[in-house]
């Protein structure tokens, strides 16, 4: 998988986040303070922004960029908190990506790795050529969601269980790994971690909120799926259809 | 008394711009002309929410070299101030957000090092009112 695939990825995550925008924050509403699907819409539209004029060429600088507009633009808990999964994913992907042709999933030689720079955009004459050879693997793709996961959990001081995006997140990076681990293709593995992401946001349904505005409402939050949880499904849904097919 | 040069800087971290001036200024008032304060509230639009440019503006206005003390309200606030964090110069304090920032800058601006700027800062947590 090369740069062209994690903007792709990125670019369909933002677009369900634009068509998706009043639901996340209808459910945000009900636990918290109704502006989930605002503030994610417009991180994610600057990410869009970033993307093109910076154009990255290589997956972790385009998922560092991602991370690191988030941080900047989004305004709510949703911005470090989904900025950290990125530039955690785009720290891992920087120190793992490899060049030339991308190998068969999984199961590529240990290439040659480049200098983890994390962030450093390529110059102009370089882009041209990291764009199309550096590649990363899904092996890769699974130490990045676990250390996005770890970042977020590190950040968030959240457990699954609390009724927060880890409860999406947590199932799918396992469901991920699991199905690389397995040997299986990447639409089967994207299949496999979108599933366990729908899940675990359903299961967030019953739970009582242990963290963020939620967390105040004690049992009051009982009774409605997290707009944390309902966000990392798009993600997901986002990977498999980047995936094509 | 004399001032070291290198006091300690606070930074006010709210979902609110009017809020964190406020108390940026309520502050001034109680720890006196040496105090380093500077608020970091809302969006970059204005709006209620936290701004990641405007926290790093802020450190940067009140880092004299001596550390900063990042003391933000709730929510969002704490997130984005905890990917500022660096141990030894700059740290975040857990603590009630006007009563957190008074204690810490009163101390800072005697020109206290980090660390006792900080545990300051965390009495304020069980200062007793009445």
């Amino acid at each position: 998988m090369d740069a062209r695939f994690f903007t792709a990825w990125v670019e369909e995550t933002a677009r369900a986040v634009a068509a998706d925008r009043d639901r996340l924050t209808r459910l945000d509403a009900a636990i918290g303070d109704a502006d989930h699907g605002t503030n994610l819409d417009r991180g994610f539209t600057a990410v869009r922004e970033a993307l093109s004029a910076a154009f990255p060429g290589t997956p972790g600088a385009v998922l560092t960029l991602t991370g690191t507009t988030l941080i900047r633009k989004v305004g709510g808990a949703s911005g470090p908190l989904y900025g950290t999964v990125f530039r955690q994913m785009g720290a891992v992907l920087t120190a793992a990506q490899r060049e030339g042709p991308g190998e068969p999933a999984g199961h590529g030689p240990a290439g040659r790795s480049l200098p983890p720079s994390a962030g450093d955009a390529p110059g102009p004459e370089e882009r041209e050529e990291l764009e199309e050879e550096v590649t990363v693997t899904l092996a890769d793709l699974a130490a990045a969601f676990e250390a996005g996961l770890a970042g977020v959990r590190k950040l968030g001081g959240a457990q699954e269980g609390d009724k927060t995006m880890v409860d999406a997140l947590a199932p799918a990076t396992r469901a991920l790994s699991g199905a690389v681990s397995a040997g299986r293709g990447a639409r089967e593995v994207f299949d496999a971690a979108l599933a366990a992401a729908r899940e675990g946001a359903v299961a967030t349904v019953p739970l009582m909120a242990r963290k963020g505005r939620a967390s105040y409402l004690g049992e009051r939050s009982i009774g409605h799926e997290d707009p944390g949880a309902a966000s990392t499904v798009l993600l997901f849904a986002a990977l498999r259809a980047a995936a094509g097919g | 008394m004399s001032i070291p040069e290198r006091r300690v800087g606070i930074v006010l971290v709210s979902h609110s711009d009017a809020l964190a001036r406020e108390a940026a200024a309520l502050v001034r008032q109680i720890a006196g002309a040496h105090a380093r304060v500077a608020p970091a509230g809302g969006t970059d639009e204005g709006g209620c929410g936290t701004s990641a440019d405007k926290i790093a503006a802020a450190v940067e206005e009140v880092d004299q070299g001596g550390g900063v003390v990042l003391i933000p309200d709730l929510g969002s606030s704490v997130l984005t101030a905890r990917l500022f964090e660096e141990p030894g110069s700059v740290v975040i304090a857990d603590v009630p957000f006007v009563e957190g920032a008074i204690s810490a800058a009163v101390l800072a601006a005697t020109g206290a090092p980090l660390a006792d700027v900080l545990a300051a800062a965390q009495e304020a947590r069980t200062y007793r009112k009445l």
